[in-house]
Formats: C-alpha cells, sequence, structure tokens
C-alpha cells in the first residue's frame, strides 16, 4: 500500500486552514523535515512539513483549497519506511519567511496565555531533520559562556526565555539589582506579541480599502493568492506610508577617484570572500554620517512623544530575491571595516537569496541603503523603513561633463537619493547629511576625519 | 515535552560527559549505545583522574593531620605505609565506581561496547571490539563525541624512560620515590606532588610562570604556597626544564631558572603535568563535515553541535575548561537538544577546584579576569582567621570573598582558599546561577560554627559591618 501523508494536528481548535501554497509536485523527492506547503489558519500561517521520505505520486489537494486535519495530502511511490511520529518542537528557524515570523508569534502568544505545548503548538519539522548549525562567535571555546555577560535571571527562567523564544538579555528584569523572574519573561512575551499583532493589524482596521471593479468585465484575469514576503512588504510599506510624512531629497556624488580607489582595493575584498561594491562603501559612508547626524539614526515614539537616538549603528540593506524584497540587516557598521563590510554583506545577500536568513537578521536596523544601480535610472523616491527615519537609494552611476578647472571633464557620477520622515528631520538638516555623504564618497578621507 | 523515541543515539567515550549524556538519552527513550575502550563506563575522571586522585588525596590528609595533630597533644608514631594494600584500596574505589556505572548501564538497557569507533560517515561508524573481538559497522541517528583528553607531552622532554611520568602513570603509585621532580605547577602537579610528599617523597616542583595555578587569583593562591613551601623541598618559578637524561640512578635534569642553584640535578622520577589535549584525532573524522580547531578543539554551538548536524561534541574534546562537570552537563545539553528540546548550554558559573590541602576553588568572575576586562567590582574578603570553625581545625590561613558589582550588588564571583573549599563553592555557584544579590547570602542564616558561614560574613563586609570582624568608624 503506498504511504500517505495526511494533514496532522494543528493545534488547539485549528480544524482546518486554507492551502496558500504547496511546495511539492508529483515525481519529487520528499524528505522528512522538507516543507509541503504553507497553510494559513485564523491564527497563523504555518509551513507544514513532511514527516515521510520517499518520491511523491500523487497530490491530493490545491491551492487555495480548505484542508482539514486528516486529509491525505499527498501518496508516496512503493512503500518507504515510515518516518519518525513525533513532530519537532520549535526549533530554530531555517525558512524564513513572514510565516516563519507568524508562526513564532503564535507559539509565543500560546504559551505566554498558559497552555501546555502539546495543546498550543502547531507541528513544525520532524525530529529526524538535524537542525541548523550556527557555528558561535568564538569558535573552541565554550559557547554561550564568553560572548555576552550573564543574564541576570535563574536557569529555570533562562530556559523558559529560550523556549518562548525571547532573547533573555532583552529583558528588563523587575527585581532587585535587575534579577529577571519568570513573569517578566512572560510579560515581554506577551508585549512582544502585542505590539506584533497591533503592528499586523492596525493597519487593517484603520484603513479601509477601496471596493474593486470587476476587473473580468474588460478580459480574462487570474487571481494569486498573495502570499510570504509579498504580503509582508505590502503590509509594512502600507504602514510606513501612512505613518511618515515623506520628503526626498536628491543629491550628486563625484566618484571618479573612488571609483579608482575601488579597483584598486577590489582584491583584498575578494581575498575576504566579499565584493567591493559601491553599496559596501556607502554602508561605511552612512555609518559615519549617522554618528555625525544622530538625529538620522533615531525613531519617533509619538504615544510617548519621545525621539529615541539609538547608540548603536545598524543599516539595513534592501535584497532583491525571486520571492521579493528582502533587508538583512548588518551590525555595528562603525566597528567593522570596508573589507569586512563587503565580505558580510556577500554572505547575507546570498542567504537571503537562500532562503537561510533568520529573523533576527533582519531585525535592529537603524537605517537603510537601497541600490537600484545595478539595474539603471538616475534617481527614485525610496519609502522610509519604518520605525526607522531615513533611507539612502543609490541609482546608476554615469560618465558625465563636470565644470572643472574652467573646462568640462567627464567624472563618474552617482545619484543619491535620501527620502526622510519629516516630523523629526528637517528639509536643511537633510540637504547637510546628503552633502556630507556625497563628499565622504568624493573625499574618502572625509571618514577619517569626522567619521 | 515530547521526546524521540525512535532515534539511535551513540557516544563515543564513557567518561563523566559520555554517560551522562548516554543516560539521558537512555531515559528519554532513545536506543543508546556507548562506546569505551574500558570495561565500564567512567573515562579517564573514574580511572586515571578525579577519582583515584582524591582517595590518594584523602590518605595523604590523614598523613598530615596525624603530624599536625602533636600540635594538639596528640602524638602518633610515624605511618608505616603498605604500598599495595594503598594501592589495592584506590582500586577498589575505581572498581565500585565503575562497576556501578557498568550496572546503570545495564539497567537503562544501553548496549555498552567494549572498543573503539571509527567514522564512515556522519551517521555511520566502525566499532572495534577489543575485549569481545571482530568488527561491526553501525549506523546511527545522531553521534555524539565524547572522547576526552589526554595529558601533554613536550615534545623536546620526551625520553624513553620508566621514571619518567605522566599523571596515569603517577597514580598507578608503583613506588615511593625518594625523589620526584615535578614539572608544572597547575592542579595536577601540585594535588600528585602533595601526595608523594606526604608518603615521604622529596618533592620538588618547576613551574614556568611567575606563580603556581596561573589564571587563579594570587590571593587565593598565597596560603596554598605557603603550605606547600613546608610540604615539598623546593618550588621554582620561572623556571624551565632545559633537558632530561636517563640515568641508571635517575632521570638528569637541567633545570634554568634565576632561583636554581643546582642546574643539573638527579631525580628518581619525574612528573610531567604541563596541561592537556583533547582527543580529537578519531579515524575517518575527516568523512564528516566535524570541523576541528587549531588547538585541537571540536567547533561546537550553544547546543554542541558540530559543523556536521548529525554529530554533537561535548568535554574535554570540545573545549576548555577541561573539567568533568562541565562535560556532565555539557552531554545533558546535547541529549536534550537531540531530543528536540529548546536548550543551550548557558552556565553563568563552572566551579573549578583544586583539591590541594588547603583546597583553592572559585566560580564566576575571578579578580583576574575583572581587572583584564576593565570591569569595575567590589571584593569583599573574609579572612577565615576570624571564623570560629577554622580556628577548631587549626587552619586559619584561609580565605572567602565574593565579587560584587558594585551597581546591583549582584555576586559576580566567588572564590575561597582552605579545607573544604570545594564543597563550599558549590552555594557560591548557586547564589552566581541564581543572581543572587550580596544582601540574599547575608540575609541567609548559615549553620554555626561551620566554615560555610565565611560566605555569609564576606557578604556583610561589603555592607561595611560583619559580626566577627570589628572596623572602627570612620
Amino acid at each position: 500500500m503506498a504511504t500517505e501523508f495526511k494533514l496532522p494536528e494543528l493545534g488547539e481548535n485549528i480544524e482546518s486552514g486554507d492551502l496558500v501554497r504547496l511546495l511539492i509536485k508529483p515525481g519529487a523527492n520528499i524528505a522528512e523535515g522538507q516543507p509541503v506547503m504553507e497553510l494559513e489558519t485564523d491564527k497563523a500561517v504555518v509551513e507544514v512539513p513532511s514527516t515521510v521520505n520517499g518520491v511523491v505520486r500523487e497530490v491530493k489537494v490545491k491551492e487555495g483549497q480548505k484542508v482539514k486535519v486528516g486529509a491525505v495530502i499527498f501518496t508516496l511511490e512503493g512503500g518507504p519506511a515510515p518516518a519518525v511520529e513525533a513532530p519537532r518542537r520549535h526549533e530554530p528557524v531555517e525558512h524564513v519567511s513572514g510565516q516563519q515570523a507568524a508562526r513564532l508569534s503564535f507559539q509565543l502568544a500560546m504559551r505566554a496565555e498558559g497552555k501546555t505545548e502539546e495543546q498550543a503548538l502547531p507541528p513544525d519539522q520532524p525530529f529526524a531533520a538535524p537542525p541548523a548549525f550556527s557555528m558561535p562567535v568564538q569558535l573552541g571555546k565554550v559557547a554561550g559562556t564568553e560572548q555576552r555577560d550573564p543574564a541576570p535571571a535563574a536557569p529555570h527562567v533562562r530556559r523558559l526565555a529560550r523556549e518562548l523564544g525571547v532573547d533573555i538579555h532583552g529583558v528588563s528584569g523587575s527585581g532587585p539589582g535587575g534579577r529577571i523572574s519568570e513573569d517578566d519573561v512572560k510579560l515581554h512575551a506577551k508585549n512582544a506579541l502585542a505590539a506584533a499583532t497591533a503592528a499586523a493589524q492596525a493597519p487593517r482596521a484603520v484603513f479601509v480599502e477601496p471596493e474593486l471593479p470587476d476587473f473580468s468585465k474588460w478580459g480574462k484575469t487570474e487571481r494569486v493568492s498573495m502570499r510570504g514576503v509579498r504580503r509582508k512588504t505590502a503590509e509594512h510599506l502600507r504602514q510606513a506610508w501612512n505613518t511618515i510624512p515623506h520628503v526626498t531629497q536628491q543629491d550628486r556624488a563625484d566618484i571618479t577617484e573612488l571609483e579608482q580607489l575601488r579597483g584598486r582595493f577590489a582584491p583584498r575584498a575578494e581575498e575576504a570572500g566579499g565584493k567591493m561594491t559601491v553599496t559596501a562603501i556607502a554602508l561605511k559612508v552612512c555609518a559615519s554620517a549617522l554618528k555625525v547626524f544622530p538625529q538620522f539614526n533615531a525613531s519617533i515614539d509619538m504615544g510617548k512623544e519621545e525621539i529615541i537616538y539609538k547608540q548603536y549603528i545598524n543599516i539595513g540593506v534592501a535584497v532583491d530575491t525571486d520571492r521579493g524584497l528582502l533587508v538583512p540587516v548588518i551590525r555595528d557598521v562603525d566597528k567593522k571595516n570596508i573589507v569586512e563590510l563587503a565580505a558580510e554583506m556577500t554572505q547575507l545577500s546570498k542567504k537571503a537569496r537562500d532562503r537561510k536568513l533568520s529573523p533576527e537578521e533582519m531585525e535592529g536596523g537603524t537605517f537603510t541603503i537601497t541600490n537600484l544601480g545595478g539595474i539603471g535610472g538616475t534617481g527614485f523616491s525610496p519609502i522610509v523603513n519604518h520605525p526607522e527615519v531615513a533611507i539612502l537609494g543609490l541609482s546608476r552611476s554615469r560618465m558625465e561633463p563636470e565644470w572643472v578647472n574652467n573646462k568640462f571633464e567627464p567624472r563618474l557620477i552617482l545619484p543619491l537619493s535620501l527620502s526622510y520622515d519629516h516630523r523629526l528631520i528637517d528639509g536643511a538638516d537633510a540637504a547637510r547629511f546628503l552633502r556630507w555623504i556625497a563628499e565622504a564618497f568624493e573625499q574618502p578621507f572625509l571618514l577619517s576625519v569626522q567619521g | 515535552m515530547t521526546t524521540n523515541s525512535n532515534l539511535r543515539v551513540a557516544v563515543i567515550g564513557g567518561g563523566p560527559g559520555g554517560y551522562a549524556a548516554a543516560f539521558l538519552a537512555a531515559d528519554l527513550g532513545m536506543k543508546v549505545t556507548l562506546i569505551d575502550p574500558e570495561v565500564n563506563p567512567g573515562g579517564v575522571c573514574l580511572y586515571r583522574g578525579c577519582i583515584p586522585s582524591k582517595a590518594l588525596l584523602h590518605v595523604a590528609k590523614l598523613l598530615e593531620e596525624a603530624e599536625q595533630a602533636k600540635n594538639w597533644g596528640v602524638e602518633f608514631a610515624a605511618p608505616k605505609i603498605d604500598l599495595t594494600k594503598l594501592r589495592g584500596w584506590k582500586e577498589s574505589v575505581v572498581k565500585k565506581l565503575t562497576g556501578g556505572l557498568g550496572q546503570l548501564s545495564k539497567q537503562r538497557a544501553v548496549t555498552f561496547i567494549q572498543g573503539k569507533a571509527a567514522f564512515l560517515n556522519s551517521t555511520t561508524l566502525k566499532v572495534t571490539k577489543s575485549a569481545a573481538g571482530g568488527e561491526e559497522t553501525l549506523t546511527f541517528d545522531r553521534i555524539v563525541i565524547a572522547t576526552g583528553s589526554r595529558p601533554t607531552v613536550v615534545p623536546s622532554l620526551k625520553i624513553d624512560s620508566p621514571r619518567l611520568m605522566d599523571s596515569t602513570g603517577a597514580l598507578d603509585l608503583a613506588d615511593i620515590p625518594k625523589t620526584l621532580l615535578v614539572i608544572g605547577g597547575g592542579y595536577i602537579g601540585l594535588e600528585l606532588g602533595s601526595v608523594y610528599a606526604t608518603l615521604g617523597t622529596k618533592v620538588t616542583c618547576v613551574e614556568m610562570m611567575p606563580g603556581l595555578l596561573p589564571g587563579a587569583d594570587r590571593d587565593l593562591v598565597l596560603p596554598l604556597h605557603k603550605r606547600l613551601e613546608k610540604l615539598f623541598s623546593a618550588i621554582f618559578l620561572n623556571t624551565t626544564v632545559k633537558s632530561l637524561k636517563d640515568e641508571k640512578t635517575g632521570i638528569r635534569v637541567t633545570l634554568d631558572g634565576a632561583d636554581v642553584k643546582e642546574k643539573e640535578q638527579v631525580f628518581d622520577r619525574v612528573l610531567m603535568s604541563v596541561g592537556r589535549r583533547p582527543n580529537s584525532e578519531i579515524p575517518g573524522l575527516d568523512k564528516t563535515k566535524v570541523k576541528v580547531n587549531a588547538k585541537g578543539f571540536i567547533e561546537i554551538n550553544e547546543q554542541r553541535q558540530t559543523a556536521d548536524p548529525t554529530i554533537y561534541a561535548i568535554g574535554d574534546v570540545a573545549g576548555e575548561p577541561m573539567l568533568a562537570h562541565k562535560a556532565m552537563h555539557e552531554g545533558r545539553t546535547a541529549v536534550e537538544a537531540i531530543a528536540g528540546h529548546k536548550v543551550a548550554f548557558e552556565p553563568n558559573a563552572i566551579p573549578a577546584v583544586v583539591f590541594t590541602d588547603p583546597e583553592i576553588a572559585w566560580a564566576g568572575l575571578t579578580e583576574t579576569q575583572a581587572k583584564e576586562q576593565g570591569r569595575e567590582i567590589k571584593v569583599a574578603k573574609f579572612p577565615w582567621a576570624a571564623s570560629g570553625r577554622a580556628i577548631t581545625l587549626d587552619r586559619p590561613e584561609g580565605l572567602t570573598k565574593l565579587l560584587i558589582d558594585p551597581k546591583t550588588e549582584r555576586v559576580l564571583g566567588v572564590g575561597i582558599c582552605g579545607p573544604g573549599a570545594g564543597e563550599l563553592i558549590a552555594e557560591g555557584v548557586l547564589a552566581i546561577e541564581m543572581c543572587a544579590l550580596a544582601a540574599d547570602i547575608g540575609m541567609t542564616i548559615h549553620p554555626h560554627p561551620t566554615l560555610s558561614e565565611t560566605m555569609m560574613e564576606a557578604a556583610e563586609i561589603f555592607y561595611g559591618q560583619a559580626t566577627d570582624i570589628y572596623r572602627p568608624k570612620k
């Protein structure tokens, strides 16, 4: 008899879900732990992993269809060995997407409400799939003991935090000397969830979508569910656009000399496993500019009428992938040199394209760079990546005649577009900030003098 | 919490890390195979490390106290040492404990194979059975490497002589040599040197660094150093051994140090105790994705997982500090990670104990580390001269100190020197793990009269007032 894969239990009170995206097809090899499909329940979108190994013979469901728990999803050729039954619970995230984030929130919610895992957690990857390996920063040392100061929390509290997916170092302790209690961790998890839910739901609640006409009156149409990254991007950008009064400042930088330097030092970046791109250099330039102009490295808390200045510089870089726009964040950019930044950028872009980015790697940015120069264009108005307050867009640099020493000279010109949150930043500040960046591109020495 | 009952797990190495991992895995319902060259689990710790050395140190302490008893009005005749019986007792301790572990393996249905393992790939091992004979190829879902470490040999001092011993040889206790040179003033050298010295050997200890027990805070080492100066015939610091030469009457040693008057000396035996190195040269490891770093340690993540996702590594082979209790905790962490529990190896303190007399123990931050990190701390010291219990033991030289964060008043580190320090440190470890403030320790009633009160009084000193110490008001 052919082995069947049935939709497993998803959690308490969840009997069915909408099949958002099918990730298998007949004839394909499927391994335990490999995602079969994305299923949207009224609580969250979950990736359903296979618990069997083999070759898919027949797929019994279609995208868009409602699938009930226990329904046969696909059958396998022949009779392969049954896989480990017990599902793997809350493992480190491998494939990262909006769904994954939703699932984490879902787990958090259930745990914070005090439900048991058995009741609350949707099945994740099966046991037999070994979890992803992440190397500690300091190799060969006892991982987890040297990297950070010990968190002021008892061992069982630290474990609870880990189970809830809460970074214990981010929890503020209510006890004497900042000691973190179990309740502190639960409260932190609840707040994180509330914030996530509010962020996801607020625009929906406030923004009423205008009704759409019946497009089929004018010709054939196809409806495709807006899934994963696309939907997240749509929600996030709508919220950013609704919240932030945007202004875009334009400028140009003469990078003729920088281009020569870039060619000269490119081999060094290559040795370090990176590419000395304009983006890598822009990271360094922006980090220095953000130090000089701290209001661009801030966020606004309108609720409390406060400005939050960040004492760290983490810059997100927009990466175009086949799934859509992803923004991995490079941490402590001001503490790294261009070769290091180039190497890290190359690594993160690859991870983004290979779907290997973790949610943590896309969080915590204080500023964003988006470079469309590889494709072309003379300028554009990027949208600020809320809750940041500014974003720098780079376009295609080209040779242009410049009036130098009483004659026209061919110079390589890089167009710069800075969009900013006018609530915090005035036009004059933006013009100064962008001029500083343009000058730093023109005279990299400025980075050492002022940056 | 769910566990996976179907996983087949192999543990290579039956030391404390290995058997702790194997037993937990079995208790969680996994099918466990434990592979070790010895008859029973136990590893270096039980067969030729922690346990036999502690048995001998117990005897050493008795001999010392019998000697000291003169001061208290009790005099014994010179002790007669029956070396065969002493060795037999030590071996009976080892046998009892390792036999017990064998029993526990059976009760848990752990398949114990006496033999050696080689990797064929990430999930397959070729096991050569040393006792039963033959070879077997076995496949597992997960493999835990717990192969431990072995004594380091300085290549230039490697000579082929039965007089040159490592810690294993020293624990064999073949004889009581007239003279013994201990190369290396670390904990192994000092513990074994103490054993031989109390048995009547004239012990000379050389240490390359400017102090004994490099890494430990100097104020903790001082009382031990003073006592060892009397027990040993000589301690040479900043001194290296240039050469060893096997001769008829002993090993001729050339020493290089400012304080050394006789550069060439002959010793009946030489103990080389200059450190330990990881046993990461496992056959076939290159057929897996496991990475080994420049120091020979297997690289692991917080879950103790290697670069090869099906393989975990724990204990001495996976990094410093090379301590049995660290390995045991790692073994449990690795197995829990395998079971799918969300865990990480993240202790706030790993205690270190030197079982000399006096003992030295510390946990968490040390003063040396705080200084290196430029970290502001307050140190509260309680000298044992003010402890009633220490006086009754005639051991006033001890010291208990707390390292405290001045802002949060949290206890970040604890250091103790004195008899029983190894037992006393456990309270310090708990305090650090539970994020106790100095006030928590100070306001906890400690039994009187015990040495544990020194923890409480050190905490009181932090706040400026302690019962047994008078500080005039400024």
